[in-house]
Order: C-alpha cells, then structure tokens, then sequence
C-alpha cells in the first residue's frame, strides 16, 4: 500500500509537470503577438527545436493540434469540414484535421486563437506529405517559408552527400532565414547549450524505454509511451524543463521497479503481466483510452514501439552532439524511425522482439499515412519467419473517428491473444 | 507505314506483361543489361552510357490478375505497387538486372526496401532527387547521387561509363525528348489527327523499347499522322493531370476523347519530357543533367514549389499554351501527391476562371460509363457555357 501510494503522488509529479509544461507552451503561442515572440510551424519528424529555441522562437506542431483535437473527440468535424472545402478522403487525416482547424478559428488547447505563424520551417523527414501539407499552409498563412530537404536512406546509411546536403541548407538556408524573421544573429554557443541539454534528457529518456526489458515491465513503451516521448519529440527538446521531466519520470520508473510493479493506466496500476508485444505504426488518437484498455484489460503490456521512435531513434545511440552541432542535427533528421528503409526497420523490430522478450508483434496499420503503412504486410511475415512469433494486423486511422471500429479491433486482439497463447503451449510441447 | 499499323505494334508491346520485346534486345547480345525504373523521372541516360536498357515498369494495367500483391497491400494503398509486386512475383521481371525506384511518393519509396527483402540478390535503389533547386545545395547533391548511379550501372554493367558516353546518351535522349514534343505539340494543334489514346500507347512503347528504336517510331507516326485523313469534330480542348504514376485503362483514356473531349496535354509517362529543353552535349554531362532537372524540368506534385506563385502555375501555362477550355483531374485512388496536391491545383484554376472537374480512378478501373457521362457533361457545358461554368 505504501509503494502504492508513493508511486502515485511520484507519477503525479511527472504528468503534472508535462501538463504544465505544455499548458504554458501554448500560452507562449497564443501570446505572441503581445509579447512579440516570434512563431515558427514546424513538423514533429526532424524538427530543429534547438535551433528554433536558440534563435528565441516558439515552435508549434501541427501534427501535436491535430493529436490534440483527436484526443479531445473534435478532429472528426474538422476533417468533414476540410473534406466538404475539397480535400480528398483518401488523404492523411492530420493534413486535413489541421486545415479543418483553420476554418475554425484554429483555438489552441487554452481557449484562445493561434497567432497565424511567423515562419513555416518544413523540415521534411521521413513523409512526403509533409511536403504538400506545407504547401497547403503557405497558401493559408502567406509568411516567410523554408524548407529542409531530409535524403531518405534508401539503402539503410548515411551517407557524406546526405549529410552535407542537410548541413549546407542549414547553413545557408534554414538558419538565414530564422536569423530574418527573429531578427536574432545564429549563435552557436546557444544552440551546443540546448544540444547538451538535449542530449542529458534523452539518456534518462533512453533509460525509461529500456526499463521494459524487464519481465514485468514497469512501463508501457506505447501508450504510456506517448506521454513519455511528449517533452523530446515537441517543443521541449533543450530545455530544462525537459531535463527536470525525465529525471522525475526515470526516478518514477525506479521505484516501479524496485515496488515490482507493472505500467500504470488509466485506471491504476496494471495487473498480471500476461503478454509482451512489439507495436509497429502510430495509435489512434480518437479512441486512444479505449483502445489502450483492450490491452490492459487482457493483461497485454506493449514492450517496445516503433512510434516512439518517429522523432527521433535515441534507444540506437544517437545523441544531440554539442561537440558537431550541425552535422548532429542533419544526423538526428536522417536517422528518425520513418525515414529509414524498409529492411532497417524490420531489424529493428526484430532486435525488440528479442531484447524485449516479446510474445508477438501487432501491427496498428493507420489508413491515413502511407510512410508508415505500406510495406507493412511483408514486414509482419519478415518477422514472423524471423522470430517463429505471433504478429497480428489491425487497421484504424490517426485522428478519423469513422475508422476505428472497436468491435473489429477488439475482436482482433482478442483472436491474436488466443494465438499467442496456443503458440506458447505449443512451444513448451516441443 | 500507316498510323494503325504503328499503333497496333505499340498496343501488342502495351500488352504484353512479360515484357517481350525487352527481353528479345537482351537476348540479342551477350552480357545486355536491363534496368527497370518506376515514375516518376530517372536520368535514363547513364543506365543508356552503359549499354544497358532503362525499363519503364508502371504497373499491371487492367489485365493482370493481381493474387500475390494484394496480400502485401492494405485496401487503401493504390494499385500498382501491389501489381508491380505482382509482376516481381510472377517472374516477368526475372529478366531485369537491377530495379530504381525513384523519389515520388512514400509507396514507391517503401516498395524500394520491399524490393530488398523480396529479392535481396537483385539491385534494388531507391534514387532521390533534390527539391532544393540552387545548383550549389540540391544541385550538389544531387551530381553526387547521379555519379553513386553511375557507379552503381558501371558495377552492373561491367563497363567504364566515361563523360563521352554519357554526353553521347544525352544527345540520343534529346532527339527522343524533342520528337517526343513534337508528337504533344502536333496532338494539340490537330487533335483531331492524333487520337490521345494512340498518343499514349506511341509514349508507352517508348518503355519498353530502346531509345533508337522507339525515335523511329514516332518518327513515322508523326509523317503518318500528318498524312491521315480524319474528321475534325465539334470537341472541346482539354488537359488531363494526375495520372503520372498509376496509370489508368487505356479504355478511360479512349472513354474521354469519345465523351467530346481533345486531350491536348497530359502528364502520362513524364520521363519522356520531364528535361525539357535540350541538355548540353559539351562539358560536364553529369553537371549538365543537374542543370537541365533544376532549372528546365517539368512540374508535378512529386515537386516541391518553392514560391506560392509557383504552384499550378505549370498547369495554367499549359492551359494558355495549349488553348485548353478546361482541366479534368484525374488522379489514382489513394494518391497521395496527386491529392494532396488538387486542392491547389483546382484553386488556382478557379482563380483563373479555367473549368475543371475530378474523379479518380484505378488501374484496372472496369466501369466506364460514370466518367464517360461525366466528361461528357463537362464536354456540353464547356460548349455550352465556356469559362462562365
Ligand atoms: S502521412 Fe504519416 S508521417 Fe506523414 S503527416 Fe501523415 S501521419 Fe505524419
Ligand atoms: S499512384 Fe500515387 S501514391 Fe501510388 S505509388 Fe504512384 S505516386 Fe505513389
């Protein structure tokens, strides 16, 4: 009872500090045209938040409102409204919640209007969406534009041509144009500072996703996994809070683990451990509690997730480099999860299958992005016949109510569960 | 030779899908080569500098049955990665020595890495162009991608590819792209001589053929068309735009035309005319073809627009070259870049009063009759209304 208890008011302290973190983010956007900070949209893949920060820009995501107007059951109207304006059913959610949020007088969390932005800064990883969706805010907003160009690593490297592209449009197109709009000179020093910042909360972050490893995980690396990676993959990554935050979370995860306990939901403490799974693809937003209960209730913990690695692959040893400040950001933008090819990502789902002690992997096909999604058929059976695991197939949509059907979804799981159990018997037979 | 005994070669090449007559130019020679590359634009001239055949894969079409490939793609993913997957599957392609995917869209992009773990001993590349259009950033870049390709064509081909080579393809390729104009520009001053549908299979042999075969043709369509007698009917002018990746049936391309409608540009195929003025033979062939795809090359929503102005703006120009009454979008189902991209492309047809209507389609698309009566209402209002609709 006493773990109990303590683990409580601990947890307590790390959503809470999030909470606030985010709350007075969105009172920096809505004020700014009072207190004159400058603003820059910006997408969550590949952003430069240390940049932006060290230029004293505020950055907001599109794809973070559209998550939130999911989560807050609003998206569906604003996607009907941008579909009626011509926006095409068959196109990703996001795009279309985020202009259906325009017409609406785009209200941020706090009740008060987003200032129009001061900057699009289209730094485009990992999705080729991203580059029409710029496209369609330039035409709204009319500002200042720049664009970074992210290679895909199309044969799963680097390479020196990618990198010096990336770092050479830095240099000479994204940080003049952010030195114009804030009308602040580039200052290298500021930027190793968040760098060093940044890579301090992503060793803690590091920690915390590792922490699954254990049987009996104390977390769950995909739907607790999305407040986790909220502070790195937003407008927090550099900052102190961000540090504060994951040192909190981490000391959190500890006393889980010392109390033996499981990941904590919605509903308290999660019970018996009864399957581990590798998730592959990004959640439903719109039935994000529900969805996430059809696990818990079944005893499923979700053991690794590729969806937190979108902004960014901390787990496989990438820091922010203070040390190489451009060629660390250009690494950070090439490396993230989407923006990795096809045979990286199966290894990488089959490495958490194997360091995470998974049961089996589930994929969350999501109709409305295709970096993610198409391939990911021949993916379940690469690691299918790689691992001799389980892998199950559920199709939903990001932030479009009308394509989460929970019955469908839960009768899924409730099948796959079954499998993985009889592969189990089977197993110990043999 | 007449017109329909060119097009009927170009309609047996279009349906052929093991791709026969490719397979016959390897056979011909010891140690040929053929590489395939899917939409939207490749430098087709350093797979040529090496000897080696450029193979335009783009898809299935409506006769292929696809069973393997829908196992490999959910329901909302478009068709021809599945039919291409289909194609790999079913050992049509047995006969290429190594697959480019080029930068257009993420499925393509995906489909470069599905190719790796299908088929891990075959050249698979996805081949990325820049989107940064200043010749000392994506210019850059992208010269070093073409000479990884090139190196990359040298290791498949077994053979040097030197800087005369390349500029010699360049000239080859040239000829090809200015005949290639030729035919578009004579289809949009005489529609009624050149039929879209014979235009489109005349471009798609030119996939499947090599270069010095395929300018031949076009050639003799080109003196043969001018020769043909056909009547000249009450249709209206229009542009078709979207279908630069997935194809539609040939029936949809025929269904438009006898709804009322002169097709008088399209972006079928884009890689014939995607460089589109003439490349420099002289000098740095590599820098050459950097140039020519920065600052010369044509549009389409695979392409960042880097200035507001910019966007659509190829389009209008072709409906003033062309003298176009309207724009019929037509896009794959679950096109990304072709979607996302219509509601900028529409916009900036009503701002310039051009009428426009859309509907998508897919590549084995069956039924005809809805986008026949709806071109053929667009037809009657153009006719009857013009730009007032
Ligand atoms: S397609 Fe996928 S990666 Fe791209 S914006 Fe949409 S959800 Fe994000
Ligand atoms: S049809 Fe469109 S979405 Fe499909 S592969 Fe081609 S460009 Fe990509």
């Amino acid at each position: 009872m006493s773990a109990n208890a303590q683990t409580e008011v601990i947890k307590d302290l790390s959503m809470l500090k999030q909470k606030e973190m985010i709350a007075r983010n969105y009172d920096a956007i809505t004020s700014a045209p009072e207190t004159g900070q400058k603003v820059a949209s910006t997408f969550v893949p590949g952003n430069l938040n240390e940049l932006i920060n060290s230029f004293g820009m505020l950055n907001n995501l599109p794809e973070i409102n559209a998550i939130n107007n999911g989560m807050r059951k609003q998206s569906g109207a604003m996607i009907m409204d941008a579909e009626r304006s011509g926006h095409s059913e068959d196109v990703c959610t996001y795009v279309k919640a985020d202009i259906g949020m325009m017409s609406k007088g785009n209200i941020a969390p706090n009740g008060k209007p987003m200032p129009a932005p001061d900057l699009l800064l289209l730094s485009y990883t990992g999705c080729f969406t991203f580059m029409k969706w710029f496209e369609l805010l330039r035409k709204e907003y009319n500002c200042e534009t720049v664009m970074l160009q992210v290679p895909y690593t199309g044969d799963g490297v680097v390479t020196d041509n990618m990198r010096d592209f990336v770092v050479k449009q830095l240099k000479e197109e994204v940080i003049p144009t952010l030195e114009r709009v804030s009308g602040n000179k580039f200052d290298i020093d500021r930027l190793r500072e968040n760098l060093a910042r940044s890579a301090k909360a992503e060793d803690d972050l590091v920690w915390v996703l590792d922490s699954a490893k254990k049987v009996r995980s104390p977390i769950d690396a995909y739907f607790g996994g999305v407040y986790y990676i909220g502070p790195i993959f937003t407008a927090f990554r550099g900052t102190q809070d961000a540090i504060e935050y994951y040192q909190l979370l981490r000391a959190e995860i500890e006393k889980r683990m010392e109390a033996g306990l499981g990941p904590i939901t919605p509903e308290g403490d999660m019970g018996e451990e009864k399957y581990r799974l590798v998730v592959e693809g990004p959640p439903n937003w719109t039935s994000f509690r529900e969805f996430w209960k059809m696990f818990y209730d079944e005893g499923a913990v979700v053991v690794s997730s590729t969806y937190t690695k979108v902004g960014g692959v901390y787990d496989q040893g990438f820091r922010h480099d203070p040390e190489n400040p451009l060629e660390s950001l250009a690494d950070y933008c090439l490396g993230c999860y989407t923006n990795r090819n096809m045979p990286s990502r199966v290894d990488m789902i089959e490495n958490y299958m194997n360091d995470f002690q998974a049961d089996g992997l589930l994929i969350n096909s999501i109709k409305s992005c295709n970096s993610f999604s198409a391939g990911q058929l021949m993916m379940m059976n690469e690691i299918e016949k790689r691992t001799g695991k389980p892998g199950a197939f559920i199709e939903t949509d990001l932030v479009d109510p009308r394509y989460f059907s929970a019955a469908n979804v839960k009768n899924r799981l409730e099948s796959y569960f079954q499998m993985v159990d009889q592969k189990r018997q089977s197993s110990r037979q043999f | 030779m007449s017109t329909a005994e060119i097009i009927a070669r170009c309609e047996e090449l279009y349906e052929d899908t093991t791709f026969a007559a490719s397979r016959a130019w390897k056979e011909a020679e010891p140690g040929r080569k053929v590489i395939g590359f899917m939409p939207v634009y490749i430098p087709e001239e350093i797979i040529h500098a090496a000897g080696m055949l450029p193979l335009g894969i783009l898809g299935g079409g409506d006769e292929l049955e696809v069973i393997h490939g829908d196992a490999f793609y959910q329901s909302y993913i478009c068709r021809i990665p599945r039919s291409t997957i289909e194609l790999g599957l079913t050992g049509r392609l047995d006969f290429v020595d190594g697959m480019l995917f080029p930068s257009i869209c993420d499925v393509i992009r995906n489909l470069s890495g599905m190719w790796k773990l299908m088929k891990p001993g075959i050249y698979a590349k996805y081949f990325d162009v820049p989107q940064n259009y200043r010749d000392d950033i994506g210019g850059k870049y992208y010269q070093q991608e073409m000479q990884e390709l090139r190196h990359d064509m040298e290791k498949i081909s077994g053979r040097k590819i030197t800087d005369e080579a390349i500029s010699n393809s360049i000239k080859i390729y040239n000829e090809h792209r200015q005949l290639v104009r030729d035919v578009y520009a004579l289809r949009s001053a005489e529609p009624w001589k050149v039929p879209s549908s014979e235009v489109y299979l005349l471009m798609r042999a030119g996939m499947v053929l090599p270069v010095e075969e395929h300018i031949p043709m076009m050639q003799a369509y080109i003196a043969a068309a001018q020769e043909e007698d056909r009547p000249m009917r009450d249709n209206c002018r229009v542009i078709t735009t979207g279908a630069f990746c997935e194809q539609p049936p040939l029936n949809l391309i025929k269904s438009i035309e006898m709804s009322g409608c002169y097709v008088v540009d399209d972006d079928y195929m884009m890689v014939n005319r995607w460089l589109m003025e003439e490349v420099p033979t002289e000098g740095d062939p590599i820098k050459n073809l950097a140039d020519a795809f920065l600052h010369h090359s044509a549009d389409s929503s695979a392409k960042y627009s880097d200035t507001q102005e910019k966007v659509g703006q190829y389009l209008y120009d072709s409906v003033q070259k062309n003298k176009a009454e309207g724009v019929i979008f037509a896009a794959p189902s679950f096109c990304d870049p072709a979607l996302l991209e219509r509601p900028l492309l529409a916009a900036k047809m009503a701002e310039n009063k051009v009428p426009h209507i859309s509907f998508k389609y897919a590549e084995n698309s069956g039924q005809m009759q809805p986008i026949r009566e709806q071109t053929g209402t667009f037809a009657d209002s153009i006719k009857l209304w013009g730009k007032e609709i």
